[in-house]
């Protein structure tokens, strides 16, 4: 008992670290600081300015709210090139024929990612407080850095599901560009959710990042931890359900392409 | 006659394949429908009364540099992986006219997404299509495209340099966006801004577009700027490209990703 759990710990760290290094090139800086910093940095800047030109809201709300929705696009990338990645290489068949745990061998490569959402998510902070209106009192950091943690997690647990549906799916990396920018427009990553019709408040509500938006937005104002409280716990509901769900394809769609031997189709 | 001929095949080619692939498809029309429908929300719920055509010209210029930018700097990565490179620069035909019908064919794919916010924002969000000067509109669209394909010759010979190609391509995407005033003016901006907006052919592009589409400024001087840009890039292009060529050729560089 406890080898298998001395085992699954070595898969979900040392696993995991591997499987970012090797996975991805974002470790290289000539390709994480264009992408994981540098595209950020223009895309806060960019939805601000429409912001002032539109007159919708002041800086804070574009600061906080892509600030907040860059956490996920390392989880959603990463997870879904997780499996992507291993189709593409060939690598899959190999890969699910380990007894290794399931849970621990795709948690320990979301971990990296949270990390990494999370790193980026406070470089946009810095960009929005160095070139935007936007400031944060010291007190509030701390919630605001939970806060981020749990919507990176749940933005994680919802790229594992993009990729689940990538060992079924043709073209997994559409999916998860279509993830990523689908979370932009309804997440209230830059548009407040009362200007959505009633419908799309609705899916809203149900996707990973809208609460804890939310949240974000309330802390950067002066909210404490006690006040947005509900919002946190309902972000990291929705991430374990998305965890749970993903977890659940995952199973029946490694079964499946067993069974059809189809999982190395590309 | 050659030249022609061969740019027209090349063009009609890479514009049936890249229709077929998904990465384009979601650049040229699934993200500029998601970022159109971001910009009217924006532009509605906001206190600004810009018309919402303007909103969805704007948004679909964003996909044809969208699709020009991953198009066209990532085109000689792709021929690299796809190990033709080297097929293409031995063929007789300079490498630049192999070149340039791919390029073009990038800027051409993301007419998709200026149909695709158009069409879009008439069903959905009842932006009106009413365009003031029919001719000029018609001439602004292959002055765009031209000025946008050359400028992926720039691009696409620049981007050679660089190993990571699509890193470049993902951080160009938002500031051209933003500093050729395809949603937000460029009055907003600090003065140094507006030379870098002048050299980028995007800026008179939409220029050209929006002015005869609504009737305001004037459409034929952006058509000639995005013709002249289209030549200078043309010429930078061509050398660039010619460099490229003989150092990798002495090199033996040629097909090392």
């Amino acid at each position: 008992m406890r080898a298998r759990a001395r085992s699954n710990l070595r898969i979900f760290f040392i696993g995991g670290y591997i499987a970012y290094k090797a996975l991805f090139n974002w470790m290289h800086p000539s390709y994480y600081l264009p992408t994981m910093l540098g595209a950020p940095l223009f895309q806060i800047l960019f939805f601000a300015y429409i912001g002032r030109y539109t007159g919708l809201k002041d800086d804070a709300f574009f600061v906080v709210g892509n600030a907040v929705q860059l956490s996920a696009m390392a989880g959603i990338y990463g997870m879904a090139m997780t499996i992507g990645g291993e189709r593409w290489t060939q690598t899959l068949s190999q890969l699910l024929a380990t007894p290794a745990s399931r849970l621990a061998l795709f948690l320990g490569r979301s971990l990296p990612l949270i990390v990494n959402g999370m790193v980026t998510s406070v470089f946009a902070f810095a960009v929005g407080w160095w070139l935007l209106d936007f400031s944060l009192a010291l007190e509030n950091i701390p919630t605001l850095a939970a806060i981020v943690a749990v919507s990176a997690v749940a933005c994680t647990a919802f790229g594992l599901l993009v990729g689940a549906i990538g060992l079924r799916a043709r073209d997994v990396f559409f999916l998860a560009n279509l993830a990523v920018f689908s979370l932009l427009l309804m997440c209230g990553v830059n548009i407040p959710l009362d200007a959505f019709p009633g419908w799309m408040e609705a899916i809203s509500r149900v996707l990973p990042l809208t609460h804890g938006i939310e949240a974000a937005r309330e802390v950067a104002a002066g909210a404490s931890f006690a006040d947005v409280d509900h919002l946190f716990w309902t972000e990291l509901g929705i991430g374990a359900g998305y965890a749970a769900l993903a977890y659940g394809l995952f199973r029946f769609f490694e079964a499946d392409g067993r069974r059809r031997a189809t999982l190395e189709t590309m | 006659m050659a030249v022609l001929r061969l740019i027209w095949a090349g063009w009609r080619f890479h514009v049936k394949s890249l229709t077929l692939s998904g990465f384009f498809l979601l650049t040229s029309s699934v993200q500029p429908i998601l970022f159109a429908t971001m910009a009217y929300f924006m532009f509605r719920a906001g206190s600004n009364e810009q018309s919402l055509l303007y909103v969805a010209l704007g948004s679909g210029l964003m996909g044809i540099w969208s699709s020009t930018l991953f198009g066209s700097g990532g085109a000689i990565s792709w021929q690299r992986w796809q190990g033709t490179l080297e097929v293409s620069i031995a063929a007789p035909a300079p490498f630049v006219l192999v070149l340039i019908p791919i390029t073009l064919a990038t800027a051409t794919i993301g007419l998709y997404s200026l149909t695709a916010t158009l069409l879009w924002g008439k069903l959905f969000f009842d932006v009106p299509f009413e365009i003031a000067h029919p001719l000029l509109f018609a001439l602004s669209i292959p002055a765009t495209i031209l000025g946008l394909g050359m400028l992926g010759l720039v691009l696409a010979a620049s981007f050679i340099l660089y190993r990571n190609a699509n890193a470049l391509s993902n951080l160009l995407e938002f500031p051209v966006w933003l500093v050729t005033g395809l949603l937000v003016p460029l009055s907003l901006f600090p003065g140094w801004v507006r030379p870098i907006s002048w050299v980028l052919a995007p800026t008179w592009g939409v220029r050209a577009i929006r002015d005869s589409a609504l009737g305001e400024g004037a459409p034929l001087a952006a058509i000639g700027m995005c013709l002249a840009l289209a030549a200078c890039y043309f010429v930078i292009g061509t050398v660039l490209i010619g460099h490229f060529e003989r150092l990798a050729r002495e090199r033996a560089t040629l097909s090392l990703t």
